[in-house]
């Protein structure tokens, strides 16, 4: 496994940028008499470069944190700070995709990528070679003159991706964006997304409501509960990187999903995930010594 | 021949045979002078002699007044009522206090049809050419107001947080965003009112024109020359088509990626 991490193409210096630190925050949203609090005392601290997932019920509050990381919303109380600044108006440095239908569709695939690029003054030629390197990157060579509608779903994110990551964000926010797409193309989204997290490190916080995702994927996951949504667990995954096949069908992974499915289902009552699993404590222990801070 | 081949003769062959039946049965009905009780073809003329007259007045120099006087009206009114229609629309669409300072009164004014306004236009403007470019403005200013505002609120907002988050001022959003992803709305919009210009320049024309299709159908009227009724109106339609499919031509050219009806 540490043969595979030091590789340097694969694993560049560790991020430096991109950390997050959600002090307790609280969202409340609607106006008048439909005022409710969509998110309740949350506080997160984010290393730079770590992968983390926001995993819960719809009505949990996740996908209004993002939108609050984004700069969307303004949290009614408490603070969010990226490296040490408050988090203002939207800027491209939090890049944010979504689960679809989000492409420009009057604009071809290309001009899609390349429209955070002109958003900043970067002049034709340029934008072009740099649009095409990500459509390269993310695997749609060929397809730069195609309008969006013309593409499958799969295809679609992954322009969307491109079109995030050619902004060079510190950090990549992603609202369920792999939850409309069929099971073995999501996988291979998920596969290529980890590929280009490997590659560049920044930090990634992905709002899925799928347990599987969220353990193939994350670090750390952040179980999350509604009415009023809040953080209930935070669960580091116990596996290294690269993930494989081996980690989706072992025993381990299995005793997790079991956990996160009782939290999800009935947060109450379910029983701490130490008792439940003893051995995974030493496993959360060597995957730390993986990825220093 | 094919099955393909023989289907697309058919649709070729198809429209042209259903305007030939419409003749004949005007033809039939007009010069046998029919009298069926609740409508009478007594005194309608005959297609021949629309066609002569329809000649005439292609080697009449009026002619050129009557298209050349209709033509600029409608571009006038539809021009001034596609810019603020739209602009209207983007704005009323987006900001909800511009929307209720400005709805009310559009409310009230919607409903009154434009040939309504005919009277009052003919006392408010000191031209008769401005009263009736007046009057198509109306007519098509509401058409193409609503069907803006209705595309402005069919925007995804997450397609404008998505442009928001790439790096979009807040203004640029207009132009970046809201037009085009309205742009459907707006044509279709565009398309009725060009429809409704019509029709309004028309009747503005019978009443306060000098020159002019309309003008020239209902002086045809007064002074009894019953065929070039029929020239006056036949020409209405085809300008009215014309127009329709110069809109559609146009709207397709600036939105290549979209197709009416489904995904491209």
């Amino acid at each position: 496994m540490n043969a595979i991490l030091s590789l340097s193409e694969l694993a560049p210096a560790a991020a430096s940028t991109g950390r997050l630190d959600i002090d307790r925050v609280s969202i409340d949203l609607g106006a008048g008499a439909d005022r409710f609090t969509a998110l309740q005392d949350v506080s997160v601290h984010i290393r730079p470069g770590e992968f983390v997932c926001l995993l819960g019920p719809s009505g949990c509050g996740k996908s209004t944190l993002l939108g609050a990381l984004a700069g969307h919303l303004t949290p009614s109380r408490g603070s969010l700070l990226l490296d040490g600044q408050p988090i203002g108006c939207p800027d491209p440095e939090r890049g944010l995709v979504f689960q679809h239908h989000t492409l420009f569709p009057w604009l071809s695939v290309r001009d899609n990528v390349a429209y955070g690029l002109r958003m900043r003054g970067v002049g034709r030629a340029e934008r072009h070679r740099q649009a095409m390197t990500w459509l390269k990157e993310v695997g749609l060579e060929g397809f730069e003159h195609h309008y969006p509608s013309a593409l499958s779903g799969g295809m679609q994110q992954r322009v969307e991706i491109a079109r995030v990551l050619i902004n060079q964000p510190r950090v990549l926010l992603m609202d369920e964006p792999f939850g409309a797409l069929d099971a073995l193309t999501r996988l291979k989204m998920q596969e290529l997304l980890l590929a280009l997290w490997t590659k560049r490190r920044m930090t990634v916080v992905f709002v899925t409501h799928d347990i599987d995702e969220a353990l193939f994927m994350a670090d750390r996951i952040l179980v999350m509960s509604a009415r009023p949504g809040r953080v209930i667990e935070e669960i580091r995954v116990p596996a290294g990187r690269p993930r494989t096949a081996e980690w989706l069908t072992g025993a381990t992974f299995v005793d997790y999903k079991r956990h996160c499915l009782a939290l999800l289902r009935d947060p109450e009552v379910t029983v701490p995930l130490a008792r439940l699993s003893p051995l995974s404590s030493a496993r959360v222990a060597d995957t730390d010594a993986a990825y220093p801070d | 021949m094919t099955a393909h081949g023989q289907q697309s003769v058919a649709r070729r062959v198809l429209p042209l045979l259903s305007l030939l039946v419409c003749v004949a049965l005007w033809h039939f009905a007009s010069s046998r002078h029919m009298n069926l009780g609740l409508v009478t073809f007594q005194n309608v003329p005959q297609p021949l002699e629309v066609v002569h007259a329809a000649w005439d007045l292609l080697q009449s120099p009026k002619l050129q007044n009557h298209l050349g006087s209709s033509l600029s009206r409608v571009a006038f009114g539809f021009l001034i009522a596609a810019l603020v229609g739209v602009s209207l629309g983007l704005v009323i669409g987006r900001f909800r206090w511009v929307r209720e300072t400005l709805m009310p009164p559009l409310e009230v004014a919607r409903p009154i049809p434009a040939v309504a306004w005919i009277p009052l236009s003919i006392l408010m403007f000191p031209s008769s050419e401005g009263s009736m470019i007046f009057i198509t403005f109306i007519g098509a200013l509401f058409p193409i107001l609503l069907n803006t505002i209705h595309g402005v609120h069919g925007v995804d907002p997450r397609l404008i947080a998505s442009a928001r988050s790439l790096g979009t001022r807040r203004w640029a959003v207009f132009a970046r965003v809201i037009l085009p992803a309205a742009a459907p709305s707006v044509l279709t919009g565009l398309s009725i009112g060009m429809g409704t210009c019509w029709f309004c320049l028309v009747t503005a024309e019978m009443i306060s024109g000098q020159y002019g299709i309309g003008y020239y159908t209902w002086e045809s009227y007064t002074v009894q020359n019953y065929a070039n009724i029929i020239v006056g109106m036949l020409l209405i339609g085809m300008l009215g088509m014309g127009s329709s499919a110069l809109l559609h031509r146009i709207g397709h050219a600036l939105m290549p990626w979209y197709s009416p009806g489904g995904r491209s």
